[in-house]
């Protein structure tokens, strides 16, 4: 039997989450293809040569986020006649495609396309004397390795799938709030509008880093407190993930909320709300169909600019103390480890310099992708 | 405009109010006392006594709403919600888990926050303002585009390399400045140097194009154009037209900001070692402790409520148009 080939599919609940995202985005593009309208906008967002570029680089790292998001677990060899028992280690398809830098693990560090580690160590010679050389490696590393000897651009390529998670899934628990409570207190107005103002002035009057910083350190006793909701570590770090995306959405709702009530007030004035209130329409009918299109943009612009903004929070809060697990690799966990290695001798700064390459890739990706898409959907023209 | 004040300190109170009531909720309805005791005494294993003991020390063992024990208010008053919760608004932030005074550190290490924050605040204004009207005045040409590229690749880096960056390459190699420290009056001017320099560097991206979209907005305007036609000087247009007209939103973004100055920055003062109210923040987030972090959102908010009748305030002093009543 052929070990490698005999594996379990082990779902994570952010799989489940990411793969419901990119089928909700699958959707959208199924039903924008049949309106002329809305294939026209898209049309402005991939005219202009950085939109495109910005793309293709944003698609790269996403079919990143997506490779590592197919998890499965291993054989492990098991007596004949036995029920199959699988390795409590969680890997994921991209990291079957990585094997060879996965695997490779040193000592301990080691520079880029480095032949030996990076510290001299005491080795005996045949003839018994004792020299101090630097330990020959057997893989080639790239970008070297770190502290522990693990490859730093399997650890860079891991940390996409994180960043990629922070800044979707927190979008996903986001925007019902925003779009019903923002539509709502536009649209009704009185006290229901008092209410729901009162309710995002408190959340705003909180700065942002202490209100998640809070969350996360109650969420954190909560889960060192209920071990048996997981049954493995890979369980545990994506539920902390989550629950961080949870604070962060649950938090960050307010702007877009401002945005969409603002826009709504405009609109229920409008003639053809006027009108299908006049016609007896009721008021959900009339805030699913003639309401919710019409401030789509806005949730698209917001969408997309946030983005980069919760990607650059993750590396923040993760330094703060309030981030995702120490275990889950993570653009905030590299730099953390690695901002100290700076002051080595020799200087050690391949860790660092990796993850501000790949993380400044994925930000300035996003941004140039945001800035496409805000000036062909926002109305009041592009500049 | 004293009732104008007098009313907003009333719409003040509900959202200070609400504030309060979602901090306890969250650090006392889903997490609680016991939970609290047992990640300071370490672990799974700690006796019931061992938590009942740290509870009554730091003043836990209290019902939350209502004390069937007491006496008369007191079956109000000694309540976990009025003793750790409501005893903020008399500015009494009760003690850490170490045993100090949360009010007495605050009033101790808000000056070093301020100290960096608020040149850091006011260079930021100037070079950001400058940045966004320099690239206005020279809109629609290859300068410009080049400069917006720039911002947008600034706010592309994380705040964290601007600091390890700077570090390195200001202090430990071309050895500009201390790398990091503190001292107070004039001796202390060589430790802010870097930080407020960083600071400003690395809010220049975010800002200045918020700005220059700002102005343009303005520059776009009927106004704008009859005073060009009317053979006005472009610097004049600029700073007196434009950057005037444009004072209502940038006020309404920089003004809010100013009494949160004395809470300082969680990462700055963290990686140059400034002992300030974000260094204290960040160290009770990495410790644990709820009180301290209780109390500092609660000032928060406070400041924060205060920088918005501050605004309505500086409306009223930059347009003629507003009247407060």
């Amino acid at each position: 039997m052929n070990l490698a080939w005999n594996f379990q599919p082990t779902v994570l609940i952010s799989d489940v989450l990411l793969f419901l995202l990119l089928a909700a985005v699958g959707i959208y593009v199924w039903r924008t293809s049949y309106s002329e309208n809305a294939r026209a906008t898209w049309r402005r967002v991939f005219a202009s040569r950085m939109g495109r570029w910005a793309a293709w680089v944003m698609v790269f790292f996403i079919s990143l986020g997506v490779l590592d998001s197919l998890h499965f677990r291993t054989a492990v060899e098991t007596p004949a006649g036995q029920v199959q028992q699988y390795s409590g280690e969680v890997l994921s398809v991209l990291d079957a495609l990585l094997t060879p830098l996965r695997m490779a693990g040193e000592k301990t560090y080691s520079a880029p396309f480095a032949k030996t580690l990076l510290v001299k160590e005491s080795v005996t010679l045949a003839d018994g004397s004792v020299v101090r050389l630097a330990p020959v490696i057997a893989h080639i590393h790239p970008l070297g390795t770190d502290k522990v000897g693990q490859d730093v651009l399997y650890l860079a390529l891991k940390s996409v799938r994180t960043g990629l998670l922070i800044g979707t899934l927190t979008t996903l628990v986001m925007l019902p709030f925003a779009c019903a409570l923002g539509i709502v207190a536009g649209y009704f107005g009185g006290w229901v509008d008092d209410a729901i103002q009162y309710l995002y002035t408190t959340l705003n009057s909180i700065p942002g880093v202490l209100l998640i910083a809070a969350a996360v350190l109650v969420v954190d006793v909560q889960i060192d407190a209920h071990a048996e909701w997981f049954n493995n570590a890979a369980a545990r770090a994506d539920l902390r993930l989550l629950a961080l995306c949870a604070i962060l959405g649950l938090t960050g709702w307010t702007g877009l909320a401002r945005l969409l009530r603002a826009e709504t007030l405009k609109l229920r004035e409008l003639d053809y709300i006027q009108a299908a209130r006049a016609f007896g329409v009721s008021h959900a009918r009339i805030l699913a169909r003639h309401v919710l299109p019409n401030v789509a943009h806005l949730v698209i612009i917001t969408v997309v600019l946030d983005f980069s903004g919760l990607v650059l929070a993750e590396a923040v809060l993760s330094y703060v103390g309030a981030g995702v697990d120490p275990a889950t690799p993570s653009f905030g966990n590299m730099i953390n480890a690695a901002r100290l290695e700076l002051a080595r001798e020799p200087v050690v700064w391949w860790p660092l310099a990796t993850a501000f390459v790949f993380l400044f890739a994925l930000v300035l990706a996003a941004n140039l992708f945001a800035d496409a898409v805000r000036a062909a959907f926002d109305p009041r023209g592009a500049r | 405009m004293i009732r104008y004040l007098i009313r907003r300190l009333f719409y003040a109170l509900p959202i200070l109010l609400g504030v309060n009531l979602l901090t306890f909720a969250l650090f006392f309805g889903v997490s609680s006392p016991d939970d609290m005791a047992r990640i300071h005494l370490g672990g799974k294993r700690v006796t019931a006594e061992a938590v009942e003991r740290w509870k009554v020390q730091h003043g836990y063992d209290l019902p939350h709403f209502y004390n069937a024990a007491g006496e008369g208010v007191e079956q109000v008053t000694q309540t976990l919600f009025v003793q750790k919760s409501l005893h903020l608004f008399t500015l009494d932030f009760g003690t850490a888990d170490d045993g100090r005074d949360i009010g007495r550190e605050i009033g101790k290490r808000m000056w070093p926050s301020l100290v960096v924050a608020l040149p850091t605040f006011l260079l930021g204004l100037v070079v950001y303002l400058a940045t966004a009207l320099f690239l206005v005045f020279f809109r629609n040409t290859a300068l410009d585009t080049v400069g917006v590229v720039m911002l947008v690749a600034l706010m592309s880096i994380s705040g964290l390399f601007y600091v390890i960056g700077g570090q390195v390459l200001l202090a430990k190699w071309w050895q500009w400045a201390p790398i990091s420290g503190y001292a107070p009056g004039l001796s202390g001017l060589q430790f802010l140097f870097l930080p407020v320099l960083i600071g400003v560097v690395s809010g220049i991206g975010d800002a200045s194009r918020f700005y220059r979209a700002l102005f343009l907005e303005e520059a776009g305007r009927d106004y704008v154009r009859t005073a060009h036609a009317k053979g006005l000087s472009p610097f004049r247009v600029l700073f007196r037209h434009i950057l005037g007209n444009a004072a209502i939103p940038i006020l309404t973004g920089v003004v809010v900001v100013i009494p949160r100055l004395f809470l300082g920055s969680l990462i700055l003062e963290s990686f140059f070692g400034i002992p300030g109210l974000g260094s204290y923040t960040i160290d009770a987030i990495q410790a644990q402790d709820f009180a301290i972090v209780r109390g500092m959102v609660f000032l928060g908010s406070l400041l924060y409520i205060v920088g918005l009748t501050l605004t309505d305030l500086s409306y009223a002093w930059v347009d003629p148009r507003v009247r407060l009543q």
